[in-house]
């Protein structure tokens, strides 16, 4: 069974988007990367590029399939994690900690709970399109 | 060495040796003042190189090249071929791939001196019989098509799509409107999107109906004034045969666009149905598919493409002409085609094996290749569909797509079985395609597989079905007997060595 | 209709094995009373209700006699003796290669799809992007492209992808004008302006054309040694496109003087494509050849074809596969870095056999040789007084001959003394209708470019008369 923490907020394209003050940290959620499988590569945006919500972040790619990847939020991208360059197994070990993948400051900090489910809601979103 | 090693009952004459001794890098076997190659002693008075190319634009050696012996090079390449398994050594199920027997005479032939020293620049009086040998292939083409002129510039599959999309737009566009996109079945193969993208088109996706085919109702609805072509593969990659493929060209050319058909199949239909009468406009065929030219490890092939009358005036420049009194000449003079695909005049020697295989099958022949190629890959569809799902019902011409949706209960899946097969001896099909189909197993056993072949690979994949239920372990770690075994590839793509370096 | 019954074993071919007892007994498997009954699914109103009307079937005597008789009308370097290169070159190959090609591990296997029975052709490719790397001097080879020209337009394609947003490339003229041909079909509905920049008297690319032609191009091109046989100063064009912020193309043609000619990737150079023909494959009227592309290590996300990569199996041993399969066209399908699929696989293995049994003496050896007899042939032309060496560069093996009369007349004249005197320019250039492109390699000897000389000779006397 997947991870899913309470204090993030998730997107229908499997992305979470960690909220502390003005600045949000995004990355895939724990059932993404395990549908994925293996990552081997994960192309991101350049620090000062600025995304609207659902604008395309960068992709995502494991041996056989490539994603793309979409902003959950608003905001201007501040930082990119430099270590899934050469560690991007980091998102399959760690998707909420050390395989984090931007941050953000955020347009609007309410963005994020007006736009996106919770914990709760993305699990039961998730069941359903597992069941699919 | 860890895993279980399991030898299977051998089935077939197309075992795979254990690969005990593997054999290293050349660049490993390279020892100091070895040589393997020797020329005559230089004729001319050797002049000072300073003065020949000025030393910032000169190199003193090629660093790091190899130093081994001929010896050294032939034992290598020996070794390294037996790590391979082949067409000629049995079975080689893939599907869309169309392994077939690849006659010794067609090498021989493209062999021929007067052919193989002849220069692709050369004045067309000088090589009448290579463009004689280019017409008589095209006049052949034509009338396996059932269309009025082929190119034979192209030089694969995907590139024969470029070409043919490429006369569609500009056929298009000379009538005032390029048009925007190109349709392709979901089913289809992945070069038909990334040829329609270069040639300068957007693609949208159809959904295939419940019998694996294009949904008539579904294509009315796609095809805007927007839409330049739909690209189809006859018969599809399930092996269906698109029934209402004449429908479907009326669908299109009432709206202006064309039917193009990726013939990566034709070895189906080959001598018993034509593309023409079909309604297709251009048509490109896989030589070393149908034609078979040997498939050399991934190539070289050749595409030729066929067209409709409307689409004749943007075939790829020079064509093959005839002129009265029996001569021959490329003919540069097209001021509406698309151009040229590529220097020079195609992959000359591939058109010269698949000119040899055309004369040596003659009308019977071409006909029996379809006919038997459809009756083997029926053969194992019957033998293996109660061990093994079969998603479409629909009748299906030289490939059978299976799932592996009765396996995966036991977390067997289509990957494990692809391997296990390499256990029994054979190649595994084509596997994870075409994408409508979860799991998918595709094979393609060609008209070349006696009946004994099919045989010991039907009772290879039961056996395996078996193995599945009782011992899934056993399958999910194949293979155990080939020269290695399952490899890291997610650790080749995270840190890709694409080099050997000291 | 009188189609033949394919359960009649008068209709049996030698390449297919089942006849009609095995036919008879698959039949009663699948449960239908025919073959015929099989085709249902293509309707009446398509099937063809005839043979097709083409010859054959053919016994190998028959083959043999006929195409033997066709290769007998051609006038080759078989029975002349060639002076012809302009793309494609006649060198010695090795007599091992073929007969190891010939070998069916090799000749009738697919594309290493599933590496644990397909390491042979997965190690060859792996070395073969080696020898690639170590010719070129940068990092990243794949293992094969169409040909040099495709090669060219791959190299185009992947420059635009990074060529932040920009449209326009610079492609010398000086490239082998066939190349520029099919770059131009290649991007003609991808909104890509192609600009061609001249040369000056030495035969190189224009500096001073080339500075204002390559402002706001994502590019540049240049051939080297060039179409007209002179070596470029990668250096200079390599300041100027840096500059400007243009990706670099090298492309090379006559792939042997990569053993003598300062490699692109010494010289600021991002990608190096062109034609692996010179690695000893006969010409054969043009194909199959194999082209190559090598690039910096940063852009090698982008670039198109098949890439063998090094890895481990579960038991630890080292093995090759083929990698970053993303790029490709069968997962990434409309938005692939190219579509190529078929590549020309069975010709890399050749050109990597061909590398590996000349090595660092071999490949240093045969490109001197080229390059001392093309000198040697110039001094002698231009001991002639009758005629013109158009260009001052440097040259490698090749180089252009200029007499006071059409190309074609004197060449003409030296075939009747069987000798393929060299390729028109003519044809592409339309202002030079008395140049012609002359190659030597080491296959010529002495007496052969002494004997093209005193036959030019003769024939410019002969016209002069």
């Amino acid at each position: 069974m997947a991870n899913t923490p309470e204090d993030n907020r998730y997107a229908k394209s499997h992305e979470y988007v960690h909220v502390e003050g003005d600045v949000g940290t995004i990355g895939i959620t724990d059932y993404a990367q395990k549908e994925l499988g293996d990552v081997v590569f994960v192309e991101l945006p350049q620090v000062g590029s600025q995304l609207d919500a659902t604008d395309e972040l960068g992709s995502i790619e494991s041996v056989k399939a490539v994603s793309e990847l979409f902003a959950p939020v608003t905001g201007e991208v501040i930082e990119v994690n430099e270590a899934l360059a050469d560690k991007p197994e980091l998102v399959n070990t760690d998707p909420y900690g050390d395989g984090w993948m931007v941050r953000v400051r955020l347009s609007s900090p309410d963005e994020a709970d007006e736009l996106l489910m919770t914990a709760e809601e993305y699990e039961e979103y998730v069941e359903k399109e597992s069941a699919k | 060495m860890t895993g279980i090693i399991e030898q299977p009952p051998v089935t077939s004459g197309a075992e795979v040796k254990q690969g005990s001794n593997r054999e290293g890098l050349l660049f490993e076997h390279s020892r100091t003042g070895r040589r393997g190659y020797q020329l005559p002693a230089l004729d001319v008075p050797e002049q000072e190189l300073e003065t020949l190319i000025p030393g910032a634009l000169r190199r003193e050696e090629v660093a790091g090249e190899v130093e081994v012996s001929e010896v050294d090079v032939i034992r290598h390449f020996t070794r390294l071929s037996k790590l391979n398994v082949s067409i000629d050594a049995g079975l080689y199920p893939l599907g869309s791939c169309t392994m077939k027997h690849n006659p010794r005479i067609n090498e021989e032939i493209a062999r021929t001196p007067g052919f193989a020293l002849s220069h692709p620049l050369q004045a067309d009086h000088q090589v009448q019989g290579n463009l004689e040998l280019l017409w008589w292939l095209e006049q052949t083409l034509k009338e396996i098509f059932g269309l009025p002129r082929v190119t034979l510039q192209p030089v694969a599959g995907a590139h024969g799509e470029l070409t043919g999309i490429l006369m569609v737009h500009k056929a298009l566009a000379g009538s005032g409107n390029p048009r925007k996109y190109i349709l392709i079945p979901d089913s289809a193969h992945g070069t038909n999107p990334a040829s329609a993208a270069f040639a300068g088109y957007e693609v949208r996706e159809l959904k295939s109906s419940s019998r694996g085919t294009v949904d008539l109702s579904a294509l009315e609805q796609a095809v805007t004034e927007d839409v330049a072509a739909l690209m189809v593969t006859v018969p599809n990659t399930l092996g269906v045969f698109e029934s209402e493929i004449r429908k479907m060209a009326d669908i299109l050319h009432a709206k202006g666009a064309y039917l193009y058909c990726d013939g990566a199949n034709l070895n189906s239909f080959v001598g018993v149905a034509r593309p023409g009468d079909m309604g297709i406009d251009v048509i490109h065929s896989n030589l070393h598919k149908t034609f078979s030219t040997p498939h050399g490890g991934g190539g070289p092939g050749a595409g030729p493409v066929g067209v409709s009358e409307a689409l004749v005036p943007y075939l790829p420049s020079p064509t093959v002409e005839r002129r009265e009194d029996g001569t021959f000449y490329l003919e540069h003079d097209h001021p509406r085609s698309i151009g040229r695909m590529r220097a020079f005049n195609g992959n000359f020697g591939v058109l010269v094996r698949a000119l040899t295989y055309m004369r040596s099958m003659g009308p019977t022949g071409l006909r029996r290749i379809a006919q038997l190629a459809v009756l083997n890959a029926n053969y194992i569809r019957a033998r293996l569909k109660g061990a093994y799902h079969l998603p479409y019902g629909s009748p299906t011409l030289h490939e059978v797509v299976f799932s592996d949706k009765h396996q995966t209960a036991r977390d067997v899946h289509t990957l494990d079985i692809a391997k296990r097969l390499m256990d029994y001896g054979f190649h595994p099909p084509t596997i994870y395609f075409p994408l409508i189909v979860s799991g998918a197993l595709m094979i393609e056993p060609t008209e070349s597989e006696p009946k004994e072949e099919l045989d010991a690979f039907c009772e290879a994949m039961l056996a395996i079905a078996r193995e599945a239920e009782e011992r899934p372990e056993l399958v999910r770690s194949a293979p155990h007997t080939t020269p290695v075994r399952r490899l890291d590839e997610a650790r080749a793509a995270r840190n890709p060595v694409l080099r050997w370096k000291k | 209709m009188n189609l033949p019954d394919p359960i009649d074993d008068s209709n049996t071919h030698r390449y297919i094995p089942n006849a009609s007892q095995d036919i008879a007994e698959m039949l009663r498997v699948v449960g239908v009373e025919s073959i015929e009954r099989l085709f249902d699914s293509i309707p009446d109103e398509v099937k063809l209700d005839r043979l097709l009307d083409i010859p054959g079937p053919w016994s190998e005597i028959e083959s043999r006699r006929w195409f033997r008789a066709l290769a007998a009308k051609n006038r080759s370097a078989a029975d002349h003796l060639s002076f012809l290169g302009a793309g494609a070159y006649a060198h010695d190959q090795p007599a091992c290669i073929d007969q190891l090609l010939l070998r069916a591990e090799f000749l009738t296997s697919y594309t290493p799809y599933q590496p644990e029975v397909s390491q042979g052709t997965l190690q060859s490719i792996f070395e073969y992007q080696t020898h690639q790397c170590l010719l070129t001097g940068l990092d990243v080879a794949n293992a094969s492209l169409y040909d040099g020209s495709t090669a060219l337009c791959e190299a185009v394609l992947l420059a635009e992808r990074v060529g932040k947003g920009r449209k326009k490339v610079v492609i010398a003229r000086s490239v082998h004008p066939e190349y520029t041909a099919t770059v131009r079909t290649y991007v003609q509905n991808l909104g890509l302006e192609v600009v061609e920049v001249g040369w000056t008297a030495d035969g190189r690319i224009d500096p001073s054309a080339l500075r204002p032609a390559i402002d706001g191009a994502f590019a540049v091109a240049i051939q080297s040694p060039n179409f007209l046989g002179v070596i470029e100063d990668y250096d200079a064009v390599n300041r100027i496109a840096t500059e400007a912020g243009a990706t670099k193309i090298a492309v090379i043609t006559e792939a042997t003087s990569l053993g003598i000619v300062s490699p692109p990737g010494a010289h600021g150079f991002d990608i190096a494509v062109g034609e692996g023909q010179a690695w000893g494959i006969p010409t054969q009227f043009g194909g199959p050849y194999v082209g190559f592309m090598v690039v910096k290590d940063a852009l090698k996300r982008h670039m198109p074809g098949r890439l063998a990569g090094e890895t481990v199996d579960v038991d630890g041993r080292r093995a090759y596969v083929l990698t970053l399969a993303t790029r490709e066209q069968h997962i990434r399908r409309g938005k692939a870095t190219s579509n190529i699929c078929t590549n020309q696989a069975l010709i890399a293995l050749a050109a990597n056999m061909y590398l590996s049994l000349l090595g660092k003496e071999g490949l240093r050896e045969v490109a001197v040789q080229c390059l001392q007899k093309a000198a040697y042939l110039r001094g002698k032309l231009q001991q002639t007084g009758s005629v013109i060496l158009p260009f001052s560069g440097p040259v490698y093996n090749e180089l252009v001959v200029r007499t006071p009369f059409p190309a074609a007349e004197i060449l003409a004249d030296l075939e009747h003394e069987k000798i393929l005197g060299g390729v028109p320019l003519g044809r592409w250039f339309p202002e030079q209708p008395n140049d012609f492109l002359v190659a030597v390699t080491e296959l010529h000897t002495r007496e052969h470019l002494d004997l093209f000389v005193s036959t030019l000779s003769a024939a410019i006397s002969r016209e002069r008369r």
